[in-house]
């Protein structure tokens, strides 16, 4: 789960690293002079508060020197569609913008805590070459990054904060509090259990070092110990997702034309392949899970069909311990509360799957039926044209 | 032989008693599996289906000689579970668990890593994985076991339904395997492709591999590299997830794009340039298996 800039900076607060002065977060302009007063002085910062990096250069962040000038900018960036290099051409629409006072900015910094697969474990990333994106930096410059490895159960230890700040060539009177900063941080990635922790940039102030930006991501896994953060809705679901989260099934919207149901992600993303193999494009990615049961089927049918590009269905269900006649009659069951409406392809394999395709047969409904997973897609894609 | 399994290994199931457990397990007892005890905490001393259980892993193994371990124990209690079971002195330790959170998993990681360093090696299968079966002989997972079919074709996969649908096209093809490991679809796990492919090589029961990637992680592209340095036995590679927009986790917490890595191309281009044949179409695993290995033996 990702947080907004604003919720990753509450975070840093509570963990005492330093962060601009804040106004909060406005979602309408009549909230805008009380935020301003909050942060107190000018020249403001005006953020856009969307799960996306670029925002700078897209319009999404604006400066202000006078109050005149943050009602033009919150004006312009409230309800606007941010379209950055990381919106996969998408627009995001904003409706939060965060209101903060500006910095004097000496130098900026990269700072980021990664959980590292290969490491097994935590890893930080720094370079004095801050504020540009890391993954360019990494592609162009590998030799500025800078990567330290920390144990997960035991946090970083003084000297290896040191050393990273005497690497990044920090003045002596600002290396006690890079690395009370650098340890924070990694206590901050392995209490909240994050996969991300991203400082870009750092600054160097006058009076010390701030992180003027903020992105945390948390361990979708981990939320069984965070309820605070459970609660909270991820702002990068569509609705249809959020309603499959809600209904247990793992869903995500794409832009093709045929709807599908798998059993197992690996075998969705398999038939997705497949599909577009075959010259077609798939609607989503649907996980209907091991216990692919009437109940779940039907829930999976009216989330696919939700979606007005669906041109037709493919239901593909390798059977385990759930056999196919189980699975077939859960389609039939399904299908009778659910108006198709487009055409329907299935696709069966596994136990009991003789029985399975004789239900489908026999019932007075129509079904496109398949023999393997190629059969499948081919005939998918020729009915969804 | 085979790699991890054997008609000879002595299975305790953690998590024994749970529905889940109970379940799975009789599936395995019916197949043929050798378990020969259960542990849950504060049943020890009954018996369930047939079988002695345990409170702990320690008293298990010592009583019965249990030699592999097989988990279904909740995720926020599986990273301890595992501990317990390495602790115990098994050798090896089946974790079908799903949603365990990823810091546990580098925590338990750094142990069995460190343990091995020390002498004392306990391989890990999982977790969120369908565990592992070696047809006709121990089934210790999941998996549907009569799709399988004993033969020589060792199967390793980061994903469960897609590894049904290798096994079963082999099956089809007369082929039939020695083994499949399921390694699980999380960003850390206790075996990786790497680890299995060296099994895999050095087992005499075994001709060919197939192995099943998808995006995500860096896993199969060492298992390129692997390949290329090591390896003498043919290795069929299919990668899942050529469709998956980038930044979008595909069910499993490793199948994500992130920062431009783990793509589906960078991983097809490695292992294509390692020698490993590719098989674009995944209905065509086993057909290209066939005909490549009938080609070999023509030669």
């Amino acid at each position: 789960m990702k947080l907004l800039e604003y919720e990753s900076k509450e975070l840093f607060r509570a963990h005492r690293i330093p962060v601009p002065p804040s106004g909060g977060v406005i979602r309408s302009l009549a909230q805008l002079p009380a935020a301003l007063r909050r942060a107190g002085k000018g020249p403001w910062v005006i953020k856009a508060q969307v799960l996306a990096g670029g925002r700078g250069k897209a319009g999404g962040i604006k400066m202000a020197r006078t109050s005149v000038e943050a009602r033009q900018a919150a004006k312009s960036i409230l309800g606007m569609t941010l379209v950055t290099h990381q919106t996969q051409g998408q627009g995001l629409k904003v409706s939060e913008v965060l209101i903060e006072g500006g910095a004097k900015i000496e130098r900026e910094i990269y700072l980021s805590v990664v959980m590292d697969r290969k490491a097994c474990g935590p890893t930080i990333i720094a370079s004095a070459e801050g504020g540009m994106e890391i993954e360019r930096l990494a592609a162009e410059k590998p030799e500025a990054i800078l990567r330290q490895s920390v144990d997960p159960g035991t946090g970083l230890p003084d000297f290896a904060a040191r050393r990273l700040a005497f690497q990044l060539g920090l003045p002596p009177q600002h290396i006690a509090g890079f690395c009370h900063l650098v340890r924070s941080l990694v206590w901050l990635f392995l209490e909240h259990d994050c996969s991300l922790v991203e400082v870009n940039p750092l600054v160097l102030t006058p009076n010390g070092l701030m992180a003027l930006d903020g992105k945390v991501v948390i361990d979708d896994n981990a939320l069984f110990r965070h309820p605070e953060l459970a609660k909270r809705q991820d702002p990068e679901l569509s609705s249809l997702e959020r309603a499959a989260k809600k209904a247990d099934l793992s869903y995500i919207g794409l832009d093709g034309s045929i709807g599908c149901m798998v059993n197992g992600a690996g075998l969705a993303m398999g038939t997705m392949d497949t599909i577009v193999l075959a010259g077609g494009r798939p609607a989503n990615f649907l996980d209907v899970g091991g216990a692919a049961d009437e109940a779940r089927v039907t829930k999976a049918f009216q989330l696919i069909l939700k979606d007005p590009k669906v041109k037709a269905v493919l239901v593909n269900i390798f059977g385990g311990i759930v056999k196919c006649d189980m699975i077939a009659s859960g389609i039939l069951a399904a299908l009778k509360k659910v108006k198709l409406g487009v055409p329907l392809v299935v696709r069966l394999q596994g136990t009991n799957v003789e029985k399975g395709r004789a239900l489908l047969a026999h019932a007075k409904v129509n079904i496109i039926p398949a023999e393997d997973l190629w059969d499948a897609a081919r005939k998918a894609v020729e009915v969804a044209r | 032989m085979s790699i991890l399994l054997s008609k000879e290994s002595r299975l305790v199931v953690q998590g024994f008693t749970g529905g889940t457990g109970t379940f799975h397990a009789k599936q395995c007892l019916e197949y043929g599996t050798n378990i020969v005890a259960g542990v849950t905490p504060g049943r020890g001393g009954t018996v369930h289906l047939d079988r002695p259980v345990f409170n702990t892993v320690f008293e298990a193994v010592r009583q019965t000689g249990a030699d592999v371990s097989l988990i279904f124990v909740p995720a926020p209690f599986a990273a301890d579970a595992v501990l317990e079971a390495a602790d115990a002195g098994v050798a090896v330790v089946i974790c079908i668990t799903e949603g365990i959170p990823v810091l546990d998993m580098a925590r338990v990681k750094r142990v069995l890593d460190a343990s091995a360093r020390a002498g004392v090696r306990v391989r890990m299968v999982g977790p969120n994985c369908p565990g592992v079966i070696t047809p006709g002989e121990c089934k210790a997972g999941i998996m549907p076991g009569y799709i399988h079919k004993p033969g020589r074709i060792g199967i390793v996969s980061r994903s469960g339904t897609l590894t049904y649908e290798a096994v079963y096209q082999t099956s089809q093809q007369g082929l039939g395997q020695s083994t499949v490991v399921g390694i699980g679809g999380d960003p850390i796990t206790g075996s990786n492709f790497v680890d299995i492919l060296e099994l895999f090589e050095g087992d005499p029961a075994t001709d060919a591999v197939v192995m099943i990637g998808e995006i995500g992680g860096s896993a199969e592209e060492d298992a390129a590299r692997f390949y290329r340095e090591r390896m003498t036995k043919p290795v069929f590679g299919v990668i899942a997830g050529r469709s998956a927009p980038s930044g979008r986790r595909m069910g499993h917490a490793g199948a994500i794009i992130e920062g431009g890595l783990g793509t589906h191309a960078s991983k097809v281009k490695a292992l294509r340039e390692a020698g490993v044949i590719v098989v674009k179409n995944l209905n065509e695993i086993g057909a290209t298996v066939a005909r490549v290995l009938k080609k070999k033996a023509s030669v």
